[in-house]
């Protein structure tokens, strides 16, 4: 190994312990030069980018998951050791290791330090949001702190212009400075090693650091009222309120203009190509495909602008805290409430915010049930159905039964997640200890434009390209089974009906009588898979009603001489269960990396939707609703 | 388990998971075989270390949680760190 490789670049790694604003430090360092992928065969995030040196030079950077240890306890920490160590085959073998450190909060980063120099690469450390530290009255005597560890180190202010000049000299030595061979050893410590290293950082700190007295006022003010066990949990609520009404109705309005600036262009795509496949092709399968990617993204930007902005501020630590012994009931993580609450909105954005919980086992269960929470998608199928079939009568003289219809399938969604969660648990994870939940409350720092702006733009980039050719491609083989075979000439029943959706609505339609559905829902199950309100539109074109703002009301009324009660009920219980979402199960397979998780969802939702539609049909039939 | 000081007159060493909110004193041991945690007592205490849990440090429980007191946050020399009591019990305070 030499430190001059591909084309006069050399290799560094950014490493440091969670909260030593290594992120932010990355983003200075690189700007906008940089490219998030996914390291092979890992759902963990690999960020990596360039940085220009004044000379010209330049160093390749890769910033790797935080870590306390390189003792690896999560997938993303195993990355961490491996990429430090070189054992990372897809991974160039860094030159040198930058540490970073938080300069407020030193202890554990200067342990992580003298593990790190222990290895035996070259390594410098930087000591980052200098002006907190000062401002807060902790002197650090950078030399003798250089002197005791026996490394350089450097000073930062990376959310600040100018902030990193000097890191940028030092790194400019240090990288080219020719440090030849360097073989990297490790074993993992023992307890009393480790003892002894934290011995070593306290004795290094008492000789190099002066800390105040008293710690950050402002965090320990803030923290009386955000972890009080009464008041926190009510500013969570509030919270979380404000949170899921901006993405459910302020990211409307957006949605609406793509909505409807896509069905503009399909309609002029409509009106220009001829009458034909190709125009079909075009305008329901390209547009509206693409389209169909497209919308979700206002509610994900809205979505991840708040987790952006509490995860700088350091509040995401606090509500998993806050929410840990609720949620632990049911053996999810306190970090997965903001995943399924998100959910309500939409699984989409849900789904990608589960990368929040550092834990896998957590995270997947989270995904897995996160489908179940009763999404917007799902209420035009909701209030059509109840609109059409439960009377607007008054129970106990003010609850109206719709109203109460609506609220009982909303708890069926929450209840079975948290069930279907604890049944995970007890199933896939039952001889895996459960991890403990540890972590550090980090002081709260305000959150910087830049680097909020930055990590949206990458979440944005990340969506469209992981789940918009996945989603797309789904969205033309739906357009594909709705559209195949051509009707013949002199055909009287609508396209659909002759399409091999309907010969798959048909063919499934031995399995779903048992629920009490007929073949005109089976049919509109299948282009129902793009989207779950897509199946009303579909519902109205196997029953040949023709659009416009009539439509919903005609589709209802229709409904309503069509089906029994119990069809209606079985269908609105199909519903809170099945896997009716192309894109969510296109997400699930992305974000877990493995057909194998995206079958279990599509499974196991499947499994409930038919046996509890079977029950709740037979029932009601038996009640005399058939 | 080793001990560096020896227990300081009219203190009793306890395990931190039993305290009440608003205890303050300093780590005496760390204890983790026989704890009721999902970890392995060795895995469990070298995780403790590297959150700063060493014999020395002060330590004041400063929040916690609604239900069962559960789980805690935990201010050790200058960080904070939230755990669960089940895992504050093998570490022991005076």
């Amino acid at each position: 190994m030499t430190i001059m490789t591909d084309a006069g670049a050399c290799h560094a790694a950014l490493v440091g312990t969670p909260n030593s604003g290594k992120t932010a430090l990355f983003n200075a360092l690189t700007g906008s030069r940089q490219k998030v992928a996914n390291y092979p065969g890992v759902t963990v995030e690999r960020k990596a980018g360039v940085v220009h040196m004044p000379t010209g030079q330049c160093i390749r950077i890769v910033d790797l998951p935080g870590t306390y240890s390189l003792r690896a306890r999560s997938p993303d920490e195993e990355i961490t050791r491996d990429v430090v160590l070189g054992n990372l085959a897809s991974e160039t073998t860094p030159d040198f290791l930058v540490c970073v450190a938080d300069a407020t909060n030193l202890r554990l980063a200067l342990r992580l330090v003298l593990e790190l120099k222990r290895v035996g690469r070259p390594l410098i450390l930087v000591l980052n949001m200098m002006d907190i530290a000062s401002r807060r009255g902790i002197e650090i005597d950078v030399d003798k702190l250089s002197a005791a560890l026996g490394i350089p180190v450097v000073t930062a202010v990376a959310v600040r212009k100018g902030g990193i000049d000097g890191l940028m000299h030092k790194l400019q030595t240090f990288a080219f400075a020719g440090h030849g061979q360097t073989l990297a050893t490790w074993t993992s410590p023992s307890t009393s090693e480790l003892r002894a290293a934290q011995r070593e950082a306290d004795a290094i700190i008492a000789s190099a650091v002066k800390l105040p007295a008293a710690p950050d006022t402002l965090t320990t003010r803030l923290d009386a009222v955000l972890l009080h066990p009464v008041a926190g949990l009510a500013v969570l609520l509030v919270l979380l309120f404000v949170m899921f009404q901006a993405v459910f109705t302020w990211a409307q309005p957006p949605m609406q203009l793509i909505q409807s600036a896509f069905d503009a262009l399909g309609q002029a795509a409509h009106d220009t190509l001829p009458s034909g496949l190709l125009q079909s092709f075009i305008e329901h399968g390209v547009i509206a495909g693409v389209g169909s990617v497209i919308v979700f993204l206002p509610q994900i930007l809205i979505l991840f602008l708040f987790i952006l902005l509490l995860e700088d501020l350091g509040y995401m630590a606090r509500a998993a805290f806050l929410m840990d012994k609720i949620m632990g009931g049911a053996g999810l993580h306190g970090r997965a409430f903001i995943p399924l609450l998100s959910s309500f909105a939409c699984a989409i954005p849900g789904i990608m915010s589960t990368r929040v919980i550092d834990n896998k086992r957590d995270r997947l269960t989270t995904i897995l049930v996160a489908p179940l929470m009763t999404c917007s998608a799902r209420i035009p199928v909701y209030t059509l159905i109840i609109s059409a079939f439960i009377p607007s009568t008054r129970v106990w003289g003010l609850l109206n039964e719709q109203g109460l219809v609506m609220f009982g399938l909303y708890a069926a969604g929450i209840v079975s997640a948290l069930t279907v969660s604890f049944v995970a648990k007890q199933l896939f994870w039952r001889d895996e200890p459960s991890p403990p939940f540890m972590l550090e409350l980090p002081d709260y720092k305000l959150p910087r434009s830049k680097s909020v702006l930055l990590g949206l733009l990458t979440r944005a980039k990340a969506f469209l390209k992981r789940a918009g050719t996945t989603i797309f491609s789904m969205m033309v083989l739906i357009w594909f089974l709705a559209s195949f075979p051509r009707p013949p000439a002199g055909a009287t029943d609508p396209a659909i009906n002759y399409s091999l959706a309907a010969k798959i609505g048909k063919f499934i339609a031995p399995a779903l009588a048992p629920v009490g559905f007929n073949w005109h829902i089976d049919v509109a199950l299948v282009p129902g898979m793009a989207a779950r309100e897509v199946a009303v539109a579909a519902l109205g074109t196997v029953y040949s009603i023709e659009g416009g703002e009539e439509a919903a009301h005609q589709i209802g009324q229709t409904l309503a001489h069509q089906w029994s009660v119990a069809t209606a009920l079985a269908l609105l219980v199909w519903y809170i269960f099945a896997p009716q979402c192309a894109s969510t199960l296109a997400v699930i397979r992305r974000e877990t990396g493995s057909w194998k998780w995206m079958a279990v969802t599509f499974g196991y939702m499947l499994t409930l939707a038919y046996v509890a539609a079977f029950a709740t049909y037979h029932i009601a039939v038996a009640l005399g609703a058939g | 388990m080793f001990r560096e000081s020896p227990p300081v007159a009219g203190r009793v060493r306890k395990p931190l998971g039993g305290a009440e909110a608003g205890f303050r004193g300093r780590i005496d041991s760390i204890d983790a075989a026989g704890g009721s945690s999902g970890l392995a007592p060795e895995e469990l205490e070298r995780r403790l270390i590297e959150l700063g849990f060493v014999e020395g440090a002060a330590v004041e429980i400063l929040h916690e949680g609604i239900i069962g007191h559960d789980p805690i946050a935990v201010r050790v020399d200058n960080s904070t760190v939230a755990l669960r009591r089940r895992e504050a019990m093998s570490i022991l305070v005076i």
